[in-house]
């Protein structure tokens, strides 16, 4: 492929990509991310490409291999074009079937549709199903319609026009100022505006710059950075391009975990294309604008998200944060002026050029602008990443979008931010997602995870397993972090296996103070946040395990036991059959009695107790009721039917 | 060098720039407790002991002296309720790790620390740096690193290194605050564990 020289020519090249392509021939889209491959899309993919073959449909169909769809609940995805019927959990014996009707056919598989759990309904469109229709999909909607290898597909959407446009009609003065103008707020985790820093590094003195993606996206249960740069990298690529127009820098770095290995793979091949193609090297688009990008390897330190660590990793050190009080935007890599944001933040940058600051920012709230990706996660019925304009209430993200919690469970508590984050109660569900609003409620936007809990969740334990997290990840230079979080973790540990003792929660806030204080970067001051929402919105919690030695949750294991009720045991066997601890004494006919001193409280007899005798029981604070007299424990039944 | 008019706990105090908080402070005669700085080394902010409040116009905020940088006006207090607080628990939380440093005793009785408030730990190390940052940047041998990290981080020799460099330095035993047995011990346990040897075991 040759150079691309000017702007006339990438639109040359645009419309000769677009007139081969015909928009009625039928194209299978399989959902080919990280977590659908996981479901098995691999497998799919192959038996789709077998079949084609099969039914020697290579030159009526194609199959297009695209990012995440967003709906990883239901993986593997498959959305057929042009029709956009779409088929969720597909299995490699379904391919038959798909190919045939997207092609001869044209018709629909309707066993492989959604089913709406409320009104039994069968959805063809992915625009009507519940969990698609309620989203705002901006930045991440392309994902689902194009192959991430291939950077013809990302031209046939327009690709790279932003950057045509910034080169050609804008100078980077003018872009800097769009950038500003639309308010766009830094979406990995402090919101800090991403106009203000570009504007300070600009103005820094020096001649190098740098700009960088932090793809170190290391929150438990978040992946909306991963998928982007599965699905789409060149639109990261192209707003970090944008950037350091604007910035004036001619050297880009992308900090990726290595444990994203097809985020890596993905962007290694998105920019070797780019380089072909000429919107990397020297005098990009025929400007005198010249630009690299390198690709930088992270070793799996969640502290290395902290823009002054990772910008120590990038020289090569150890991955820890710096002392200074000077903006890593004037003084950041080898001391020069670095511009980090995170890969949503950059993947924003072409849509506010195309699309203009005004467009952008009508969407969302007065302070917090454009649309946020969330991954939810944890007890909700449609796990998945969803894009929502900022300003939308929790409770819309949960039931709406969401489907609410599985298993006719109560809602308790929803997590928000990652580790550093907090947890936010049934009260506040009305609550408008934004950067301060969170914030406000002693949570954090971060960058985006939000982990649903039910009433099975116990609070203490929540905060027990984020500051465990948390004192694993930190990186051990500085006091309050790392012996603050060592004695927090201690003191947690101790309140959720019931040796928690008077004056604990003092102590606890008195650690979390000086933290918060004290500590030398961010991941140290935010650290006790999951402690502090919980025992903000949860002390009753904290108070019933510490003075009662009671988990309201039933969930602490030391804290409870379990118990066979004697008027509801029906002498089945089941759990006495299923218990790995030989801990169910019982035969048949004879009500069944837990060897508490054998049980391990694995919770297999509670599973597995039918839930029409639901006999099992878990209790906390009290004592277990003594066995029932041998005489007593025989079941005599009159007739069959009960 | 142009001087810069600071004021800390009240005093005038004259300081050129590119000074720290901390080297200002101490010019004037003026103590403010540290346990991870020292003079030869570029500054840690590890031990987080120099923190202070700095008032820039209406903003305060609290800063480690010895990496914040002088200002012109600016206005330093070493100590308040806050302060006060923040000390006496990092000194606790060290005292975990070496209950009979010296050092931390004397500190410990200036902010009413109790030395036995958190149950002991097993290494004395309070992770100060000195030792590791002595050997890089005076002595340029990095004979002595930080291992691991967060609660398992510790300081190690490098034997191949230490076996050479060692025995006739030891200057970084005296800067140790708490105890410099720790480094000497970490120092013999490297160097009485077997070299790697070349020949490959029979298990292998």
């Amino acid at each position: 492929m040759p150079r691309i020289n000017s702007p006339s020519e990438l639109e040359k090249l645009r419309q000769g990509i677009l007139s081969d392509r015909d928009p009625e021939k039928p194209c299978i889209t399989l959902c080919s991310g990280s977590a659908c491959h996981a479901t098995g899309s691999g497998d799919v993919a192959a038996s789709i490409e077998a079949e084609i073959e099969k039914q020697g449909l290579s030159a009526e169909l194609d199959l297009r291999k695209t990012g995440c769809h967003g709906f990883c609940e239901r993986g593997p995805i498959i959305v057929n074009h042009p029709e956009e019927s779409c088929y969720f959990q597909i299995k490699p014996e379904d391919a038959p079937e798909i190919v045939s009707q997207a092609v001869k056919e044209k018709g629909i598989v309707e066993r492989l549709l959604y089913t709406d759990p409320n009104t039994d309904e069968k959805i063809i469109n992915e625009s009507e199903i519940p969990f698609y229709k309620n989203q705002e999909r901006l930045v991440f909607g392309s994902n689902g319609s194009i192959d991430p290898k291939s950077i013809d597909d990302y031209l046939a959407i327009g690709g790279y026009s932003a950057l045509e446009k910034a080169l050609s009609q804008m100078t980077p003065e003018q872009v800097l100022e769009e950038v500003k103008k639309s308010n766009l707020r830094g979406r990995g985790g402090g919101g800090f505006p991403a106009g203000r820093k570009w504007e300070e590094s600009r103005n820094a003195p020096g001649d190098i710059k740098y700009v960088i993606v932090n793809a170190d996206e290391g929150d438990p249960g978040a992946y909306m950075d991963r998928s982007l740069l599965e699905g789409n990298p060149h639109s990261v690529l192209e707003g970090l391009m944008i950037g350091a127009y604007a910035i004036g820098s001619h050297e880009g770095y992308i900090y990726v975990r290595q444990e994203y290995p097809l985020a890596v793979k993905n962007l290694a091949i998105a920019l070797t294309q780019a380089e072909e193609y000429g919107f990397l090297g020297k005098n990009i688009l025929g400007s005198d604008f010249n630009f690299n990008i390198i690709v930088h390897k992270g070793a799996g330190a969640f502290v290395c998200g902290e823009s002054s660590a990772l910008m120590t990793a990038l020289e090569g050190r150890a991955g820890e944060p710096r002392p200074k009080y000077i903006h890593t935007a004037v003084k950041g890599v080898w001391d020069n002026p670095s511009v980090l944001n995170n890969v949503e933040t950059w993947a924003n940058v072409p849509l506010i050029i195309n699309k203009g600051a005004d467009w952008f920012t009508k969407i969302g709230t007065e302070k917090s602008k454009g649309t946020k990706i969330f991954s939810l996660v944890g007890k909700i019925t449609n796990t998945g990443l969803v894009e929502v304009p900022m300003g939308m209430t929790l409770r819309d993200i949960i039931y709406e979008i969401g489907g609410g919690i599985p298993g006719g469970k109560k809602f308790k508590a929803v997590q928000t931010g990652g580790p550093s984050g907090g947890c936010i109660p049934e009260n506040l569900l009305d609550l408008e997602v934004g950067f301060d609003e969170l914030s406000k409620a002693g949570s954090m936007m971060g960058s985006g995870g939000m982990i649903v809990m039910d009433e099975d969740i116990c609070m203490v334990d929540v905060a027990r397993y984020f500051i465990d997290f948390l004192t694993d990840e930190s990186c051990g230079k500085c006091v309050p972090c790392r012996e603050g979080l060592r004695q927090m973790l201690k003191v947690l540990t101790n309140i959720t296996e019931g040796k928690g003792n008077e004056g604990d929660i003092e102590l606890l806030e008195e650690l979390s103070e000086v933290a918060k204080e004290a500590s030398l970067c961010a991941l140290g001051t935010s650290a006790p946040n999951p402690f502090l929402s919980t025992v903000r919105y949860f002390r009753d919690e904290y108070e019933a395990h510490i003075k009662e030695k009671r988990c309201p949750a039933l969930s602490c294991k030391e804290l409870i036991a379990y118990h066979i009720d004697p008027d509801k045991c029906q002498a089945c066997m089941i759990c006495a059959r299923k218990c790995p601890a030989d801990a169910v004494d019982g035969g048949k006919k004879k009500i069944h009695i837990i060897n508490q001193e054998k049980c391990t409280k694995c919770g297999t007899c509670f599973e597995v107790c039918p839930s029409r005798f639901s006999a099992v029981q878990k209790i906390s604070g009290e004592s277990v009721p003594p066995p029932i007299a041998e005489e007593k424990r025989i079941i005599t039944r009159k007739s069959k039917e009960k | 060098m142009s001087d810069i008019l600071v004021r800390i706990d009240g005093k005038e105090v004259e300081a050129s720039e590119g000074m720290t908080v901390l080297e200002a402070a101490q010019s004037a005669g003026i103590s403010i407790p540290t346990l991870c700085h020292h003079e030869k080394l570029e500054p840690f902010g590890g031990c987080r002991l120099c923190i202070v409040e700095v008032q820039v116009g209406d903003w305060m905020k609290r800063v480690v002296s010895c990496v914040y940088l002088v200002e012109k006006n600016l206005v330093v207090r070493t100590r308040s309720e806050m302060i006060d607080k923040i000390r006496k628990m990092i000194l606790e939380l060290q005292l975990a790790h070496a209950p009979d440093s010296p050092e931390l005793l004397d500190l410990a009785k200036e902010y009413g620390a109790d030395k036995d408030r958190f149950d002991k730990e097993a290494s004395f190390c309070i992770h100060c740096g000195l030792c590791v940052r002595y050997c890089d940047e005076v002595k340029k041998k990095n004979a002595v690193g930080f291992v691991d990290r967060g609660i398992r981080k510790e300081i190690s020799f490098i034997p191949e290194i230490a076996a050479k460099e060692c025995w006739d330095c030891k200057e970084c035993f005296p800067l140790c605050p708490t105890e410099a047995l720790q480094a000497a011990f970490v120092l013999t346990k490297s160097l009485i564990s077997p070299p790697p040897s070349r020949e490959p075991t029979s298990e292998e």
